[in-house]
């Protein structure tokens, strides 16, 4: 190396090492740590576990409605009647042979006596002599996953073939138990826009909040030559930050709410736990449902960011 | 390099606060511009550094016709024109420094080309050991400096400057004269608003007066 390089590069050094103490542009253009921001990240992340908590309570009811639906309507019974100049457990045992000839059929289970007598109890109470009553017995036929037999058809036979027997394919239970599901559903969505349109309006609002503290900021960058697209992109990456931040915080806290609820059903075991499955299915609200609670954060973050660009487009407006 | 012609201005429906302005202000010219409170100083500054736009009449500012600009090509005259604002205007979450450079950030310049710079320019209006401080803790006279830096960093071709001196003892407001005469001598255009006769009367300068509206122009 010759001296005039060693000379230059020493030079070059002591260059950086001036440059190094020289001050830096550290602060953002936008105020990062306002009370007006930390307050919109407060009601976002409020909104959004709200929203979030609506949206999963909609998706459980739909899911335990269609378990429901699927539940019952994947069994029908058939009801064998004593009859005087009849035998019924021949009645019972050809009824049974006819519903397993039947395509789509995946199990019959005749019940026996005493099956059907301790259905009775919770309304007869115990020790009634039942062969005095004329108790009717039932079979019970599940049907095949995915399958739909031809139940007119296998009543037909039955009628033909065993006059004491009659189907019954909970057809008016399923109906009524559709139009109560599909009210209960109608409500949880309505339900849920509502706190949509609430969570927009308070994040707007609380947006609007948070910007009308940054005008005198606006109006600086703006006379001094900033142009327009420069200063809203500047606000829009700040807002959607904290609309992301409280969305995530919200969104978040509603998912962790429902993976510990899905955890804490499988504690409960007996009566409990099979009322709680009864009711709400696995507690779990699916890959849609934490798919609709990020689709939400999303949104947010989105609505927080044009509102800021909507407010920034007004207030240099105003200016002139 | 500016030119009024029958320029009026009103807000709203009210009476003309600005009334059939027609001045030139040519290139390295040096002016102030005086007038009674009310007479409309902030209203011709705001006409000047184009956050008003005049009800009437032409303004042509560098050769451009501003009622023909886009946004985007008004931003790009705004950066040829220095503004020292009378409530100095300094963003409160940004050091002395920041300030300063912020003309300079906002077009995209890269922060090493202009360091050494606006460090120099602090420590010429007698701001080097206030580089990392907070407006909140800046005197009056600091800012008001601050502000002058920021204004000057990007070498306008126009300099407006509204009260600079309102709020300085009589020597800060000497030195302060100094600094927008070396700008005035470097190429700037200068327009001071102020009502201090006794500063106007330290420097032969043309005065631009207003009086309920109107201008009067003594060379």
């Amino acid at each position: 190396m010759s001296t005039s390089d060693a000379t230059a590069e020493a030079a070059q050094a002591r260059e950086r090492d001036v440059l190094e103490e020289l001050p830096r542009n550290d602060a953002p253009i936008v105020p990062q740590s306002t009370i007006s921001g930390r307050a919109l990240v407060a009601v976002v992340a409020i909104m959004t576990f709200l929203a979030s908590l609506t949206t999963g309570a909609v998706m459980l009811v739909r899911a335990a409605a269609n378990d429901w639906q699927s539940e019952v309507a994947r069994e029908v019974t058939i009801q064998v009647r004593p009859a005087a100049d009849r035998d019924i457990e021949a009645d019972i045992a050809k009824a049974a042979a006819v519903a397993r000839a039947a395509s789509g059929v995946a199990e019959v289970r005749p019940y026996s006596k005493e099956e059907g007598a301790r259905l009775l109890e919770p309304w007869l109470g115990t020790g009634l002599p039942l062969d005095d009553l004329p108790v009717p017995r039932i079979v019970v036929v599940r049907i095949a996953s995915g399958a739909s037999p031809d139940l007119a058809q296998l009543r037909q036979t039955l009628g033909e073939q065993v006059p004491a027997a009659s189907l019954d394919d909970h057809r008016s239970f399923v109906d009524r138990m559709r139009a109560m599901s599909g009210a209960m559903l109608a409500g949880g969505i309505s339900v849920l826009f509502l706190v949509l349109i609430a969570t927009v309006l308070s994040v707007t609002f609380a947006t609007r909040a948070a910007m009308a503290t940054n005008r005198p900021v606006i109006e600086v960058l703006h006379l001094i030559g900033a142009k327009d697209s420069f200063i809203a992109g500047q606000f829009q990456r700040h807002f959607l930050l904290l609309g992301l931040k409280g969305g995530l915080i919200g969104g978040g806290s509603a998912l962790a709410l429902f993976a510990l609820a899905e955890l804490a059903s499988g504690w409960f075991a007996g009566a409990a736990g099979d009322q709680l499955a009864a009711l709400f299915g696995s507690f779990s609200i699916g890959v849609l449902g934490y798919v609709a609670v990020l689709v939400q954060v999303g949104l947010i973050a989105y609505i927080t960011a044009t509102t800021s660009r909507r407010i920034v487009a007004r207030t240099i407006a105003a200016v002139h | 390099m500016v030119r009024f012609e029958h320029v009026g201005l009103r807000y709203g429906l009210g009476a003309e606060v600005l009334r059939d302005l027609t001045f030139r202000v040519d290139p390295h010219s040096f002016q102030f511009l005086t007038g009674p409170s009310g007479a409309g100083k902030t209203s011709l500054l705001r006409l000047l550094f184009l956050a008003q736009r005049p009800t009437r009449g032409l303004i042509s500012l560098f050769g451009h016709d501003i009622a023909t600009l886009s946004a985007d090509a008004l931003a790009t005259l705004r950066r040829r024109i220095g503004i020292v604002f009378q409530d100095f205007r300094l963003l409160d979450h940004m050091t002395t420094y920041e300030n300063v450079a912020l003309p300079l950030r906002v077009i995209g310049q890269p922060e090493e080309s202009y360091r050494e710079e606006v460090v120099e320019l602090l420590k010429w209006v007698g701001l080097g050991d206030r580089i990392s401080a907070l407006p909140a803790v800046l005197s009056g006279g600091e800012k008001q400096r601050a502000a002058i830096a920021r204004a000057v960093i990007a070498r306008p071709q126009l300099l407006l400057a509204d009260e600079p001196t309102g709020n300085v003892d009589p020597n800060l407001a000497q030195r302060l004269l100094r600094l927008f005469v070396e700008l005035n001598k470097s190429g700037t255009s200068v327009i001071i608003a102020t009502h201090d006769i006794a500063l106007m009367d330290q420097f032969d300068a043309r005065r631009l007066v207003l009086h309920e509206g109107r201008m009067h122009v003594y060379e």
